[in-house]
């Protein structure tokens, strides 16, 4: 199919919308792709990333499944094997632990204990993190669970372009990924995406912005905040690199420890409570292969080590961009 | 008030203890030539299970789940499928596995620990064996789902034990299975004993078939030891499946002759007694009884058939034990489709702690 039939255009879209993209764009190009989850074919989502698929595409391979995560992502373990791709939806990451026997016990493992004859090419898809004043365990960003578990992927884009782009390729991968879609930016922002199948690589950081003084790494919604930090210490003389980790594993050590090797300096933001978070394996990596080349101690900005806060109090538990530029200050003065 | 529904859970055998027919006979058992197959898997598959239990006692096997009293359900199934189904396992289903294409020496090799063991060359689509409880419900759905998208006359069969229909991978497996009409034959292997909480404390519903009723589906109780009754549930549930007409529950009743595993001790919670009695209905005892009566079998047959089984496992066991670990860096080898950038530094440092050894 020629990129014209296929559809390709460029516009300016959200980060919802971007998925929405990506999701029609492979379900034409590939008919091994399938989506199942709860109240995404009529409805199209609860926050719309699957509108017009059922309409595209028929209720054959665009699924409402019966209100249980743990069938979820046990049937699209099933699917599979057999060769489909199946994109499996989780309405809330809070929602997604009912399934997470499935998701370690096989999904993870599937190919290795096989010794390749089976294996699980499936996207379990979770809007996560908080910020959009929702009930309790709406506003979940447990990332650490899975990037903890061998043999899973953990992609969290943090933009229109990179949520697009990582999408595709998290469906063309033939391992299981975890893709968590930070809904706080879900609609906060519009870029110009080519609608053109064209995949980014799930092995690599994205600098976003390069700087000499300190590096600042994040991922999901936090990247808004943390660049909103770089270009107020900018104004202060400070000059920021900002890494979006975005493929949190395997994580991709190189492009940090280079970055600090350089700067000499690392902050690293994330959502997520402290204790045990993926920043620890960050902060680990840098003091294992960076550690000569630091000036002051990694710190961290981060969630507090208590349960999400109902929304009245979520501001105060999610880093804010005077918490960055606060830390930033305190390793820049050492 | 007005009733919406009710429901019956029937119940089927065909012979008694000792084989004696006790009315007429399903049409299986007039194909001569499948009922002694079906018996030969079975003294196969238990000759083999002696023989891995005996591995295992000996320190070269790993802990290992006996099929004991699951013969006749098993090669039941085995049968009734074609090549072109998937079979989704639990853990004790030997005998469907060797009537499937898995070799004796896979059995080995994954009780054995070796990953090897479930690579399966001749049965590539089955599902390998699922240790956790019947997580493999919500698989045998999925791998259904996907040939109702391909509009595939293909059928899948899983099997799960009385304890997994407490858990809701199978109350939820079985909802979807109803609600999509996915071609799709549940058999709940009803042996009693889930390790040693007996069948009666699993639920306060008088059957477990009966469980197909809230989802839908229709749900037959056979005796798992009549081969005959087992063999014609199943060769009907696949034709329904096959037929688009949806799933089908069959709870097999049996007993587990043996232990959970090797590593249990079952007097520890049931009597010598209610083990005596399981024993009088075994079925393989039945259907060889059912054969002499039947002008079908001999002593000297039984003896050619024992002899054969037993250089069969024997060989099987030879390849095995006589087959080397896998290099410890496959440890890594299988978990992606290739290597990722962030484990190659890992997968060198496995190689160099075994350096000039398996690595």
């Amino acid at each position: 199919m020629s990129k014209a039939e296929h559809g390709e255009e460029t516009r300016d879209v959200t980060l919802v919308e971007a998925v929405n993209m990506a999701l029609h764009w492979e379900m034409a190009r590939d008919e091994n792709v399938v989506v199942l989850g709860e109240d995404i074919a009529t409805n199209g989502g609860v926050f719309r990333t699957t509108v017009g698929l059922k309409e595209a595409f028929g209720f054959k391979r665009v699924m409402d499944t019966p209100l249980a995560e743990n069938l979820i992502a046990g049937t699209a373990i099933g699917m599979a094997t057999q060769g489909l791709k199946p994109v499996a939806e989780f309405q809330f990451m809070g929602f997604i632990y009912a399934g997470v026997e499935q998701i370690i016990s096989h999904a993870a493992r599937m190919r290795n204990r096989t010794r390749g004859r089976l294996h699980c090419p499936i996207v379990f898809r979770a809007p996560f993190g908080g910020g959009i004043h929702a009930p309790e365990h709406h506003s979940e960003s447990t990332e650490a669970l899975f990037a903890h578990i061998p043999g899973l992927r953990v992609v969290i884009p943090s933009s229109p372009q990179r949520a697009y782009g990582l999408l595709l390729a998290a469906i063309r991968n033939p391992d299981p990924v975890i893709f968590l879609e930070p809904k706080r930016i879900y609609r906060a922002v519009t870029q110009t995406v080519a609608n053109n199948g064209e995949a980014l690589p799930l092995d690599t950081c994205f600098t976003l912005r390069e700087g000499d003084d300190v590096t600042l790494i994040t991922w999901g919604a936090c990247v808004l905040e943390t660049l909103q930090a770089a270009d107020q210490l900018a104004e202060q003389g400070v000059s920021c690199e900002v890494i979006d980790v975005a493929t949190v594993s395997p994580l991709d050590r190189d492009t940090l420890l280079c970055s600090v090797a350089k700067t000499g300096r690392a902050v690293i933001i994330h959502e997520a409570c402290r204790n045990g978070g993926v920043g620890a394996e960050v902060a680990a990596s840098i003091a294992e292969g960076a550690f000569l080349d630091l000036q002051a101690p990694v710190v961290r900005v981060t969630g507090y080590d208590t349960v999400m806060p109902y929304y009245r109090n979520e501001q105060y538990y999610l880093p804010q961009v005077e918490d960055i530029t606060r830390a930033v200050e305190q390793v820049i003065a050492l | 008030m007005r009733q919406i529904h009710e429901f019956h859970v029937d119940s089927t055998r065909y012979l008694d203890d000792h084989g004696k027919p006790l009315g007429e006979l399903p049409p299986q058992a007039e194909n001569t030539e499948r009922v002694l197959a079906a018996y030969r898997n079975m003294v196969l598959t238990r000759t083999f299970d002696a023989k891995a239990i005996a591995l295992q006692r000996t320190g070269k096997c790993g802990t290992y789940p006996s099929v004991l009293g699951h013969e006749v359900v098993g090669t039941a199934i085995g049968q009734s499928m074609t090549n072109t189904d998937v079979f989704v396992p639990y853990y004790r289903d030997q005998a469907t596995h060797i009537l499937r294409g898995v070799s004796l020496k896979e059995l080995l090799l994954y009780w054995g620990g070796d990953e090897r063991g479930s690579a399966w060359e001749h049965c590539p689509q089955d599902l390998p064996i699922a240790v956790p409880i019947a997580t493999q419900c919500c698989h045998a759905v999925g791998v259904a789902s996907a040939f109702r998208i391909r509009g595939e006359a293909r059928a899948v069969v899983c099997c799960i034990g009385d304890g997994g229909t407490s858990k809701g991978d199978f109350l939820e497996s079985i909802n979807l299975a109803g609600a999509w009409h996915l071609p799709v034959v549940f058999v709940v292997i009803n042996n009693q004993w889930a390790i040693s909480t007996p069948r009666s404390l699993q639920t306060g519903a008088e059957t477990m078939a009966q469980k197909a009723i809230s989802a839908g589906l229709p749900g037959h109780i056979v005796d798992g030891n009549d081969y005959f009754a087992t063999a014609e549930a199943v060769d009907t549930a696949l034709e329904r499946a096959y037929g688009g007409k949806g799933a089908t529950v069959i709870e097999a009743v049996t007993y587990r002759l043996g232990d959970h595993t090797t590593a249990d001790d079952a007097t520890r919670y049931r009597s010598a007694e209610d083990l005596k009695r399981a024993w009088e209905k075994d079925g393989i005892k039945r259907l060889q009884n059912w054969l002499h009566g039947s002008g079908l079998w001999s002593p000297d047959k039984e003896k050619t058939l024992q002899a054969e089984c037993k250089q069969t496992v024997d060989k099987a066991v030879a390849d095995y034990l006589a087959t080397e670990a896998e290099p410890p860096t496959t440890m890594l080898d299988y978990l992606f489709e290739s290597l990722p950038i962030a484990l190659k530094g890992q997968r060198e440092q496995i190689a160099d702690k075994y350096r000039g050894g398996a690595a």
